[in-house]
């Protein structure tokens, strides 16, 4: 085992703001969003690259940050599900979700929302195939995923407005 | 969970990342798109003392399309080659990456990282060594390309050197008139595969002129089956041909029973899956476009 390892610095913007850090090279790209920049929205369910409740967008595409290591954004453009809302508006995909009662316990909620977000800002009308594929990397304990089908669908109608 | 403390270094060429692992030696491993090496690491049950990034190195994303062969660069995302125009020239190319796992480690896994991880479960090899594939190879001392049949040596293992590195996937393109299918079984979307099912096929009206049958899963490395091939090699494929196909596979098959399943269930998937794919891969060599990738419950 190495005696000392050295931080590395990096740069990157988290929900179009500028962040920078000194990380451990194992730093995981979650624990940097949770620990060190308090974005406590993304979540760790399984840490086992299984249940997407730690996805996030990098650079406009859904990851799993539990399967990433911090330094690897280095320069990157994150999204996490506290960059949904602006200026105090919940983002459709939100309000699609409440409308809907797409969640309960809440857990997988932000995860869900944004692989949500990566299906339908190019597909506004998903078949259920289309859906199911979409977010078959993430994994709800509760509802039976009715209720998210239905937000993902009512998300794809409110997105055509946006 | 956290891995054991490494060392970074971020490569900015193939050629640098190849020097360094030369400099680096037996502890030093290839970071490409990390969704097998990373939860490896968390587990620790892989722990470099060093890690060479590729992630930086430009110009390594691409799927080139030649006159009789298409180029995958090794750092490709699974996704880019699902959301390509693939499914036209190579359809079971374009099955495997729109199934392997779930939409976030497609966006992140790599084709060159999964040939050259060499994971008995992995989607890659099985499918590709049905096609006419070479893998291309950079090291200190220059390049090798190889077939990817002879690139595979054992479970998890390769002929790459230690300082040897796969910088570029070939795979031919098939002959007109043939057609092909990759098809999986899983338990979930995020998991490896229970069996696999490649075939390439060519057709002269009802009957294969041509056949190549490699099962994924059920092996140590992806198991290519010869005998079920004899078995459709210039016959007609109905159902009597493919009942003897599947008995072939079931015989080839060499799987251990673990937590996906028994070794007798896991032949019987690898029939069932070989027969699907046939079915498939002969519609597609007639011209009828079908879609078909993993299953899963």
């Amino acid at each position: 085992m190495p005696e000392t390892i050295d931080e590395v610095a990096i740069q990157l913007q988290v929900n179009r703001k500028p962040y920078s850090a000194k990380v451990e090279p194992r730093m995981l790209l979650v624990e940097l969003l949770r620990e060190v920049f308090n974005l406590t929205g993304t979540h760790v369910g399984c840490d086992t690259t299984y249940c997407g409740a730690c996805t996030v967008l990098m650079n406009g595409v859904t990851v799993k940050s539990c399967t990433m290591f911090a330094v690897q954004a280095d320069g990157a453009e994150i999204l996490t599900v506290e960059g949904l809302e602006k200026e105090g508006k919940l983002h459709p995909i939100q309000k699609a979700f409440g409308d809907s009662y797409g969640l309960q316990c809440g857990y997988c909620t932000p995860g869900l929302m944004l692989s949500t977000l990566q299906l339908v800002t190019k597909n506004h009308d998903p078949s259920d195939k289309e859906i199911r594929k979409a977010i078959a990397g993430n994994t709800c304990r509760c509802t039976g995923y009715q209720n998210i089908f239905k937000a993902v669908r009512l998300a794809g109608q409110n997105m055509k407005g946006a | 969970m956290y891995p054991r403390p490494f060392h970074y270094h971020r490569a900015s060429s193939l050629n640098e990342a190849a020097t360094m692992l030369a400099q680096l030696g037996n502890e030093a491993k290839l970071l490409a798109g990390g969704q097998s090496l990373i939860p490896l690491m968390k587990l620790r049950l892989a722990n470099p003392l060093h890690l060479v990034d590729l992630n930086f190195v430009s110009g390594t994303s691409y799927i080139r399309e030649e006159e009789d062969a298409v180029r995958f660069g090794a750092l490709t995302r699974h996704a880019e080659i699902e959301n390509s125009n693939i499914s036209a020239r190579i359809p079971l190319v374009h099955d495997c990456a729109a199934g392997i796992a779930d939409v976030q480690v497609r966006n992140r896994g790599t084709i060159g990282g999964s040939v050259a991880e060499a994971d008995p479960s992995g989607d890659w090899a099985t499918a590709l060594l049905t096609q006419k594939t070479e893998v291309q190879c950079v090291s200190p001392r220059g390049e090798r390309k190889l077939p990817l049949a002879d690139f595979i040596t054992d479970a998890y293992s390769t002929v790459l050197e230690p300082d040897e590195l796969v910088r570029e996937i070939v795979v031919r393109l098939p002959e007109k008139g043939s057609g092909s299918a990759y098809v999986a079984f899983k338990r979930s979307a995020p998991v490896y595969p229970t069996a696999s099912a490649a075939v390439q096929l060519t057709m002269d009206g009802e009957v294969c002129k041509d056949v190549a049958i490699v099962l994924g899963c059920v092996g140590l490395v992806p198991v290519k089956a010869t005998a079920a091939e004899s078995a459709l090699w210039g016959r007609r494929v109905d159902d009597k041909a493919v009942t003897a196909v599947m008995e072939a596979v079931r015989v080839a098959a060499d799987p251990q029973s673990d937590m996906r399943g028994s070794a007798d269930y896991k032949r019987t998937l690898a029939a069932a899956l070989v027969k699907r794919s046939i079915e498939v891969a002969v519609r597609r060599a007639h011209g009828e476009p079908v879609e078909v990738s993993h299953i899963y419950a």
